[in-house]
């Protein structure tokens, strides 16, 4: 497998820029998300007006892939709706279990279509689904809190 | 075998004449698990051919074969390592599955105001077992620091008495699995057997590549894993002194641990049957045996020579590249074959992947030592392990593939 379909330059400049990261307040959650198995780590958090998300701010400790994939999932979801953000999860976590079968729609994904070529990396997988796990959780704490 | 052959040894291990896409593979990854020799495999062919049924239950001619070939597996054990007796050998499924029948078994008895050290450089599997039976007897879990090379801190632990009348249990790694550190068992078993301590060991990272006298090492329990030692997965050992295995009471319940059963109470079978409850993993056992065999035909003394003048090797080849750093010892001094370093601004698992696509076979992360990396100030490493089959050609490529992340990722992450 050629590796530049993994190290494509949209990853490579998100790895090195990371839009977002800082951990900012106020914020209405905070999780933190380990990758046992390679030490990646990420504490996260999420900021909600309504049912938008205001705020995603991070601070990661990890691999090119589980960086880039914060920076480029912060800037896809910040300003757009809970229930929106719920359906690209399930979109991305779709592609990304499809080996590189499936084809993203870049409307949609933006830069998040250069992880179809992650998919074809199975060990890297779990990499890019860090942050976007760690935001399900952090948004689903936020509106049980809200909830309250 | 009189002149140790590194080419005739590769001959014997079948997958090393794969390729992966143009490259040979150069598999250096034998810390996590080793290779196996055709005899290894063609022993489990074998077994599963002509001599297949369950141990000591079956009563039938397979399984008096099955069982003979069971316990001469654990006789060859027993005698590699130098035990006293084969009853002292203990077949486990892994070292984890070894260690966690040490700790529930040895720490059932722990009180609170007792103390159990291990050390900040243990493998997950030597921590979590002790935390778990602390935790549960109220016992307090204290540890041995390292230094910032890599080295146990005996100083410190000296100064605050970290071995005192208060030490139950002292487990330690013989060979840490990240930094290669080799540490003085023998001289901290004395010490912990002063104040009347018992001593357990973790010998992953050792048996597979020294000969061994468990008798002269200090130790009370020892545990290890058949598959870093050429054997196949699911086969582990706890090794102990006969005395000590029966006087502890049984792990897990089950058939063949047991002597009398009523339903209110049973009486349990002696060592090391005691610790073997239900079919226990045969034809992994006769692997095991095969390897030993296999091991014991090179000689280890003739291993581990091979494994430190490949160490030597690489702690130059690889200090020689420019932003790169090794973890723990930098010299081939009491030393194992682990080598674990990093790559300024290129993530472990980044680097694996690249060195990957060259034919290059590491492991990056914190390899299930994640205090000893904290303590070292690095949140992960790549490791590069070697063994009897490895080559100092096989070095050259890591370096070269090494040379080739570096820049790879260079002008990608300049911008």
């Amino acid at each position: 497998m050629n590796i530049d379909e993994l190290y494509q330059t949209i990853i490579l400049d998100h790895y090195r820029e990371k839009h977002h990261s800082g951990l900012r307040d106020p914020h209405d959650a905070q999780v933190h998300h380990v990758n046992p198995s390679c030490g990646d780590e990420l504490t996260l958090r999420v900021r909600l007006d309504g049912t938008t998300i205001a705020d995603v701010s991070y601070e990661g400790l990890g691999c090119s892939i589980s960086q880039a994939s914060t920076s480029v999932m912060s800037d896809l979801v910040i300003g757009t709706e809970i229930p929106h953000f719920m359906g690209l999860y399930d979109d991305f976590l779709e592609m990304m279990q499809s080996k590189g079968k499936i084809e993203p729609d870049e409307d949609r994904f933006e830069d998040a279509i250069a992880f179809a070529g992650v998919s074809k990396f199975p060990a890297r997988v779990k990499c890019a689904l860090l942050a976007w796990a760690a935001l399900r959780d952090a948004v689903s704490q936020a509106t049980a809190e809200e909830a309250l | 075998m009189n002149v140790f052959d590194v080419d005739a040894i590769r001959r014997d291990f079948p997958i090393l004449s794969r390729t992966q896409g143009d490259h040979p593979l150069v598999y250096l990854d034998s810390g996590n698990t080793s290779q196996k020799p055709q005899a290894v495999i063609d022993a489990l062919s074998e077994h599963y051919s002509r001599h297949n049924a369950n141990v000591a239950r079956a009563m039938h001619l397979l399984g008096a074969e099955a069982t003979e070939a069971y316990e001469g597996a654990r006789s060859a054990v027993a005698g590699f390592i130098g035990a006293a007796r084969p009853e002292e050998v203990v077949f486990t499924k892994n070292a984890s599955e070894a260690l966690n029948l040490a700790a529930n078994t040895l720490g059932a008895g722990l009180q609170p105001g007792d103390e159990v050290v291990i050390s900040v450089m243990e493998h997950h599997s030597n921590i979590v077992p002790w935390q778990l039976v602390c935790e549960r007897t109220g016992a307090t879990l204290r540890w041995f620091d390292v230094t910032d090379d890599g080295r146990l801190d005996l100083e410190s632990a000296e100064r605050d008495h970290l071995i005192n009348e208060r030490t139950k249990i002292v487990s330690l790694t013989w060979v840490s699995n990240v930094v290669g550190t080799r540490n003085p068992i023998t001289e901290i078993a004395a010490k912990a057997h002063e104040v009347g301590a018992n001593v357990v060991v973790d010998a992953s990272q050792a048996v597979p590549h020294q000969a061994t006298f468990v008798q002269s090492l200090g130790a009370d329990l020892m545990a290890f894993t058949g598959h870093k030692m050429l054997g196949p997965t699911g086969i582990g050992v706890l090794w102990g002194r006969y005395d000590l295995l029966a006087s502890l009471p049984p792990f897990l319940g089950g058939g063949e641990m047991i002597e009398v059963v009523e339903m209110g109470h049973s009486t349990y079978a002696a060592p090391p049957y005691r610790f073997e409850a239900g079919t226990p993993p045969i034809a992994q056992a006769v692997g095991l045996g095969a390897a030993v065999k296999y091991l014991e035909g090179v000689g280890m003394d003739a291993v581990e020579a091979h494994d430190h003048e490949i160490t030597a090797y690489a702690l130059d080849k690889l200090q020689a590249i420019d932003g790169l750093t090794i973890l723990g010892p930098r010299e081939a001094v009491e030393r194992g074959s682990a080598l674990s370093f990093n790559l300024d601004g290129v993530h472990p698992h980044d680097v694996m992947q690249v060195l990957d696509s060259r034919g290059v076979a590491i492991r990056g992360g914190h390899h299930c030592a994640r205090p000893l990396h904290k303590r070292l100030g690095h949140q992960s490493s790549t490791r590069a392990s070697s063994y009897l089959y490895t080559t100092t050609a096989e070095i050259d490529a890591l370096a070269d593939a090494l040379v080739h992340t570096r820049n790879y990722f260079a002008p990608r992450f300049g911008g």
